[in-house]
């Protein structure tokens, strides 16, 4: 075995594998990534191969460097093996998202291509342009209206489905749409909201109003900003699914004997429900509202896909991805990217303490 | 695990019926896609998806035809009554209690209908077959013209939504539980600074690294490509999957370690040979998180993949369908049903790892 070190390896010959082994996974993996990008395989054998390479490509990369670890002498071993096992992970944080956020934070301070600093006139511009201001305000709306919803009506299934006699069916299909993609719940709800001249509708929602009598009407582009409410309905359908789960689960954690206690004092369901479920399952309750809250802030694809932006739906996100991608305004995006950072700061901080109470660190 | 509710019937009774209508209200949108998919596209622009139930209908019984020289700007004789053009264009009732309403106002041809039971119950693999293989086929409009029309070529773009979506989960998965591991059990400098790091990044949007990604990215020839998306995947779901994993590796008993070691396990076999097998149910609750969130992620492949039709994946292709193509619903319909078949088949067949994850992922987060 490896760990009475009996087998000492020279100093030199550390050294090279130490050199040679890392400069060996660089050329073999940078091969066959060029290899992969450019051939014109079969698409099913391109498949294959890529999926193989990324899956056993990122585990003979840590086996590789192991090795040449576990050639160290054991002092050695101990102080850079941890390094061996947390760099990846620390490594792509670093580069994907702690020092991304730095840059941002700094290009938040320059002009629209990064080459000067204008000091605060972006977030000046944010909290007062025109169609800037529409996406802040249409945030606002999806996390009031969109985030409560979710909440109420996850606690509300949570509850009937705790008393019903088809839980685990209930259950199953409110949660179903949690698993699709945004994308096509959005190509769901366009269908819904379909619009054509005419008493001939083939929209459900407007074939229900024609029906009483009403008049059509193009639901997503129409009584702005109220058309807001319908892609937040969107939302709603989707998320409460995941709301109502782990609400479901804090539920079934109320000792029966407190509930059994209270009933023998007299106490009705309602009162019981406000005073004793309630206050009982509320750090469940904050942290699946914290959770939903930071989801519906970062709202993109629904919005993409069911109106583009336009009619006044803008939110940050969209607003932001046009900022980027379309005018190149790299101050006015990364103004808009902070905006949301700052906005879930609450949450960090919340998180942070949470697990600080569960003594994790 | 059933508790014993000890509740009167009819409370029961209400609750089950208010559930119930909320569980028919939440069908109800993916029923409609289900049903319209599976529609010609002519009969899904001429009719609602709900008319193949049973419903009663004006039924055409018979036909008129009048004189192809009547003039429609005067009062129109039909058998023994006279009405107007603009009644008969929405329809209108006859003595004998039918209706009456153009089929073809040009040809000066009438319905005679009748109301009756009625389902529209044609269907069709045509969608499927038009969305996944790109054939081109003839499209009857309302007015009764054809036009041809080509289906997009989906079958690629799931192929290369597989592509992104099996390495984008285990790669990061892989190196979270490394780091999971170190976290938990193995001694170094700045381990629990960095921990925190990891909790902050946790709810951190990806808005925040886009621009800078994008351009380092750009830089390194990894934009539109996949090896890009996957390291960009991998990036935004490990702080959770390194969270999810420290939750329950940190959980195992210490002798395991102990006693492995002193049968001079090293760090690494320890990790490969007993941790990975015993993680298995977290592994696979995470696991389903991730793979679920890259397969249906419109986002980050929209950014670092692009457009390319060669490395276009699922949800990008459908968003451009609906740009491009918003009416085509037997095209949409069929497309986004092609989408949802994956997540949909991880969900029933994994439901419960799925829940587990969600637990573990956020009532503690």
């Amino acid at each position: 075995m490896p760990t009475d070190s009996a087998v000492k390896r020279s100093v030199p010959k550390i050294a090279l594998w130490s050199v040679l082994v890392p400069l060996l996974n660089v050329i073999v993996h940078s091969a066959i990534f060029i290899f992969l990008r450019d051939s014109e395989l079969n698409p099913v054998v391109y498949a294959i191969l890529a999926i193989l390479w990324g899956v056993a490509g990122v585990y003979t990369i840590y086996w590789s460097l192991n090795w040449v670890i576990e050639q160290y002498s054991d002092t050695w071993k101990r102080r850079i093996q941890p390094f061996l096992f947390i760099g990846p992970a620390i490594g792509l944080l670093g580069w994907l998202l702690l020092i991304p956020t730095i840059r941002t934070l700094i290009m938040s301070f320059q002009d629209e291509s990064s080459s000067k600093f204008v000091g605060f006139a972006n977030y000046a511009a944010v909290f007062t342009n025109r169609l800037l201001l529409t996406a802040l305000r249409n945030n606002l709306l999806w996390v009031v209206f969109g985030a409560t919803a979710c909440i109420l009506l996850g606690l509300l299934i949570a509850v009937l489905a705790d008393r019903s006699s088809f839980e685990k069916l209930a259950k199953a299909i409110i949660f179903m749409p949690m698993a699709i993609s945004f994308v096509a719940a959005g190509v769901i709800w366009k269908f819904i909201y379909y619009y054509q001249p005419g008493d001939e509708q083939i929209g459900l929602l407007n074939a229900i109003v024609v029906y009483f009598g009403g008049e059509p009407q193009a639901w997503t582009s129409a009584y702005l900003p109220w058309n807001n409410l319908f892609l937040i309905l969107i939302l709603i359908w989707m998320q409460t699914g995941f709301a109502m789960v782990i609400l479901s689960a804090a539920l079934k954690s109320v000792p029966e004997d407190i509930l059994e206690a209270a009933r023998m004092d007299g106490a009705g369901e309602i009162r019981i429900f406000f005073r004793i479920i309630i206050p009982y399952i509320s750090t469940t309750l904050l942290s699946v509202t914290t959770t939903v809250i930071v989801f519906t802030l970062k709202i993109f694809d629904v919005v993409m896909v069911m109106t583009g932006g336009q009619y006044d739906t803008e939110v940050v996100a969209t607003q932001f991805y046009r900022q980027f991608f379309m005018y190149q305004n790299f101050g006015y995006g990364s103004t808009l990217a902070i905006v949301l950072l700052i906005a879930v700061i609450p949450v960090i901080v919340f998180n942070l303490r949470q697990i600080r109470k569960q003594g994790e660190i | 695990m059933r508790r014993k509710h000890s509740r009167r019937n009819g409370s029961k009774a209400l609750v089950n019926t208010i559930l119930a209508v909320i569980c028919l209200i939440w069908l109800i949108p993916t029923l409609g896609l289900f049903v319209s998919s599976f529609r010609p596209a002519s009969e899904i622009l001429g009719s609602g998806w709900w008319t193949v139930a049973p419903h009663r209908e004006n039924v055409t019984k018979d036909q008129i035809q009048l004189p192809k020289d009547t003039d429609l700007s005067q009062p129109i004789q039909v058998e023994d009554q006279t009405f107007s053009d603009e009644q008969l264009r929405s329809g209108v009732k006859a003595s004998d209690g039918s209706t009456l309403v153009w089929e073809n106002r040009r040809a000066r041809l009438i319905n005679v209908q009748e109301p009756g039971w009625v389902a529209n119950t044609t269907f069709t693999l045509d969608n499927y077959e038009g969305v996944l293989t790109g054939k081109t086929y003839k499209l009857k409009q309302p007015d009764g013209s054809e036009r041809t029309e080509k289906g997009s070529n989906m079958s690629r773009a799931f192929l290369n939504t597989v592509v992104v979506s099996i390495p984008a989960t285990v790669i990061p998965i892989l190196i979270a539980s490394f780091a999971a591991y170190a976290f938990a059990w193995l001694k170094f400098p700045l381990r629990k600074t960095l921990f925190v790091v990891v909790i902050m990044l946790l709810v951190v949007p990806l808005q925040v690294a886009l621009i800078p990604v994008s351009n380092d990215f750009a830089s390194l020839g990894l934009n539109g490509n996949f090896l890009g998306t996957w390291i960009a995947h991998a990036g935004f779901g490990l702080p959770l999957a390194t969270y999810f994993m420290y939750s329950y590796i940190s959980q195992l008993p210490k002798d395991l370690f102990e006693s492995a070691y002193m049968d001079g396990a090293t760090n690494f076999t320890i990790f490969t040979r007993l941790i990975l097998p015993l993680a298995v149910p977290s592994i696979a609750s995470i696991s389903i998180f991730q793979f679920l969130w890259v397969w249906n992620d419109y986002l980050v492949s929209l950014i670092f993949l692009g457009g390319q039709e060669d490395v276009q994946v699922l949800s990008m292709r459908i968003a451009n369908m609906v740009g491009s193509r918003g009416d085509a619903w037997h095209l949409l319909t069929a497309a986004a049903f092609v989408s949802m078949l994956m997540p949909l088949a991880v969900f029933f067949g994994l439901q419960r790892y799925f829940v587990r994850g969600l637990l573990g992922g956020s009532v503690k987060g």
